[in-house]
Order: structure tokens, then sequence, then C-alpha cells
């Protein structure tokens, strides 16, 4: 039960907050005060919109423990439309209709929960953008 | 700075061990190594493993082991750089007997995982991907490794089949390892039809977890013809590291921590890809074998699938890799797995790789990966 871990993050998984950058305004995500572009201070919090697009992806088979319930799942890489790549699950989707440039949005969604009575752990997901 | 040598080899085989220890690997293929060096004892050992403490409950593992082999009292540090923690270790037993800190150095690369289940262990490999941003997600090691390979295909054109030879090659030259763990040949038949872990990963692209340990035992070169009539000099010795997550990095898919430490080999030795006879590629992927190619060197980007269909991987190709069957067919217990590489390279140098010999081979390179490029560590050995 890792609750100050999990809520240590609690900004990055329900809103996207990550940082900009000051000097170079370079968009940063996870938060990391240092901007891995420029090199110079960047503590400025910036909330991603939460719209980007599907550079990669891959339906897992072999789950890690605590993610046994989940399997199979489609997992991706997400170009965000501000600049950075995240790594998510893909949600409400059929997995035959994934696709590389496949626009999608953040919602929160169950990312794991801890054992079979515990805490249920939330984040992001990447969904199709419902057109 | 001390030139440095190589005087003794040693390794159990790979696989599932059910009756030996973590402690007991360990100590078998350091008995092994200082037999080779016809030595009696060590001044330090350092022991390059991942997941002791998560697979078998036991950190602390270089003291243990430094006991266990008779070696009570010796400096022992464990290194660990994920799944290059193996050649982590040599890189800190080379600098300690070239900086002139040890004239005599035991590094023992180890690992037992087969005690645990698949998900347990597949939760551990994870621990070398961000634990926070891609496994917290989901994400596993396999997972991000697929995720390049799919980006691969789209960017170059392939189709997964295009992958068949890094496995087949590799399966090919096990036939001929008596330490391999898979020792049989596979046909493309096999390899397209394999099904998926992490699509487009499939069994047949990724390497099995295992048990396993290998030694090497380092001296001055001035005075490693008193412990074996084959050293084999240490030629170049580098490390880079990148973003642990592969979202983080610039181009996911150049492994810029492999092309930073093969360039710094390749400059400390005054060598450069064409001087290279063989390669042991970090193949826990079949695509980390491509990208590795084309970080160090030997293939422009997306040129490293078209090395491996033209046969230029194979023993009497351009560039032979994975040469004793690599972490497919050899077997990938991952801690250990970049010292396996380095006693392979050692036996090619030495002459002493059976049928699996590179004629000629005078120059070798292994290149070991940390997670999916996080952390790279290229080591060149020379024949004497």
């Amino acid at each position: 039960m890792e609750v100050a871990r999990y809520w240590r993050t609690t900004r990055q998984r329900y809103q996207l907050v990550g940082e900009v950058c000051p000097n170079c305004n370079g968009k940063i995500f996870p938060p990391r005060d240092v901007c891995p572009t420029c090199e110079k201070e960047a503590k400025t919090p910036f909330a991603f919109s939460g719209v980007g697009e599907v550079y990669s992806y891959s339906t897992v088979y072999q789950a890690a423990a605590g993610y046994e319930k989940a399997t199979p799942f489609t997992v991706a890489m997400i170009r965000l439309a501000e600049g950075p790549l995240v790594s998510a699950q893909l949600t409400d989707i059929d997995d035959k209709d994934v696709s590389i440039g496949m626009p999608v949005e953040m919602v929160t969604r169950v990312l794991r929960e801890d054992g079979d009575r515990g805490m249920l752990v939330y984040g992001y997901k990447f969904r199709p953008v419902m057109v | 700075m001390r030139d440095v040598s190589i005087v003794g080899l040693g390794q159990t085989p790979v696989g599932e061990h059910w009756d030996t220890s973590l402690r007991e690997l360990g100590f078998r293929a350091l008995e092994a190594a200082l037999k080779d060096a016809r030595a009696e004892r060590v001044e330090a050992l350092y022991v390059g493993n991942m997941l002791s403490g998560h697979l078998t409950g036991q950190e602390h593992i270089a003291a243990l082991i430094a006991d266990f082999a008779g070696l009570r009292g010796i400096e022992a540090i464990k290194i660990e750089a994920a799944c290059a923690s193996g050649a982590a270790a040599l890189r800190v037993g080379y600098a300690m007997v070239a900086g002139g800190l040890a004239d005599i150095v035991a590094v023992v690369g180890v690992e037992k995982m087969t005690d645990q289940s698949p998900e347990t262990v597949t939760a551990a490999l994870s621990m070398g991907v961000d634990a926070d941003y891609e496994a917290m997600q989901g994400l596993t090691h396999m997972g991000v490794g697929a995720m390049l390979m799919r980006r691969y295909m789209h960017e170059h054109g392939f189709k997964r089949e295009d992958f068949a030879n890094f496995a087949i090659n590799a399966h090919a030259n096990a036939v001929g390892n008596p330490n391999a763990m898979y020792r049989s040949p596979i046909s493309v038949r096999l390899f397209n039809e394999a099904k998926p872990i992490a699509d487009p990963i499939s069994m047949f692209d990724s390497a099995p977890a295992a048990d396993g340990a290998a030694c090497v035992i380092l001296a001055p070169t001035e005075i490693a013809r008193e412990f074996n009539d084959k050293p084999v000099r240490i030629r170049a010795s580098a490390v880079a590291t990148d973003t642990v997550a592969a979202h983080d990095r610039r181009d996911p898919l150049y492994l810029e921590a492999a092309a930073i430490s093969a360039q710094k080999a390749f400059a400390t030795a005054g060598l450069g890809p064409d001087d290279i006879d063989l390669l042991e590629t970090h193949d826990a992927f079949t695509i980390l074998s491509a990208l590795s190619l084309e970080a160090c060197g030997f293939a422009a980007r997306g040129g490293g699938v078209r090395l491996a269909q033209n046969g230029e991987i194979g023993l009497r190709g351009r560039i032979p890799i994975t040469t004793m069957g690599g972490l497919k067919a050899r077997g990938n217990p991952v801690g250990a797995a970049g010292l396996y590489q380095i006693v392979e390279v050692a036996q090619q140098m030495r002459g002493d790789a059976g049928v699996n010999q590179v004629v000629n081979a005078r120059l070798g390179m292994a290149q070991n990966i940390g997670g999916t490029g996080g952390t790279v560590v290229t080591t060149i050995l020379e024949r004497l």
C-alpha cells in the first residue's frame, strides 16, 4: 500500500500537469524542474490539454504481477499536442482500429488495484477522439 | 593507466537450475575462472546482478559470494545497471586494475530467475523501465520494446517477418555452444507463426529468462601470461546513459547511449566499425539487435534489419553477431548476460569457439544494454 507514492504523482495522473520552460518555452512532462532541452531551471506548472496522437502501440498478452486481470490490454506511446511523448494504456477501443497517427484524448481511469480489497490507483488513459 | 587483460574465463550452462541457488551459481563460475587463470585468490570481486533482492530475497550478494567462495575478507561490491549490470561490473573491475588499485580482480555476473512465477519475473524486469511513468501505466519491458519495433516497422516499411533472421541466426549458433539454453535451430515458419507476447514481439523475438553465472579474471597485461597462455586484452571500455523511459528520448528509435558508448570505445581504441570482426548484441528483443547495429555505425538507420535479411550477421558474414547464441538462444539471466557476452568474445579471441569460430577473429565487441537503452556498456576485446 504505497499511499504516499501515489499521492506524490496525483496531479500528473489526474490532470496531466507538467511544466513549461521559461527559457525555451518547451513543454515538459512529467515535471522535473530542469528543462531537458535547454538544461535551464523550469518550475512553472503547465496543464496539458490531453489531446494527442498515437506514436506507437502494442497489445500486451503477458502482464506483470498486479495487471493480470486487465490482460490483454493495449498500451501506446502518445505524442501530446504540446510536444512530449507519454506512455499509457488505450481505452474504449476495438484493437483492430488502433493505428499510428490516430487522434486520441486523455481520460481518467483505474490503472491498478492494490490487491483484491486494496486502494484503487487512477490515472490517465487515452481513448480515440469521438468524431 | 595500465593495460588490462582477461586471464581467466568461467561460466555455468544457462538454464533452469532448480538444484542450484544464486550464491552457488556465482561460486561455480568464479571457481571455474580461477582454475582457468591458475589462481587461488583475487584481491577484489565485483558482482553484476539486477534482481537478486526481488527474485531471491537476497541483496548484499558480493559479500555473500566472496565468503562462500572461500574469499572471506576481500573487497567485494554488487553493481547494478538493470540488464547492463554484468558489463557494468566488468567496467568497475577494469577500472580497478587499470587504475593500479588491484592486480588481480574477479568479475562475476549472476542471476537466478526461475524460482518465481512468470508474472513476478515480468514485474521484476519492468523495474528496468520507468516505474512511475512506464510500469505504473501497465507497460512491461516487453511492451516498450514492442512499441519501438512497431514504430520502426512503420518508419522503415518492414513487417515482423523481416526480423526472423535475428532469431534464426541466434538459434543456429547456439547449436554449437554447450552452455546454451536452447540448442536447436528454428525455422522461418516457426518464427512467423509464433504467438505474440506484446505484439509485434513474439516468443521468438524475445530472449528467455534463465539462471546462470559467468566470470572473468582480470590482471595487468604486463603479467597476464603468468596466469594464462591466451590472455585477451581489453582494448576499450565505455559506458553511456540515456533516459530510462523510451518516451523521454529525443528519438525513441535511436539508441543514443549505444552510439555514445560505441563512439567513446572506438575513439579510445583508435578503431572503427570496419575493424570489428564480431559483435555480441544485446538481443533481449530482435529490435534491439537492429537498433544496436545502427547506433554503432554498422548500418544506416533502417539498415539493421537489412543486414539480417542479407545474411551479413552470420558467422561468415560481414558482421557476425550473437556468435554463441546471444541472449535469445544462449539465454538471458539478465544481470549475467553482459558477462556471458564478454566470455564468448574472449573465447572467440582465444580461438576456442569451436564450430562457431569466426575465422581470423582479432577484435571483438560486446554491447550490453540496460532496460530499453537507459544504460549501455561497450567493450572491445583484442587477441594478443
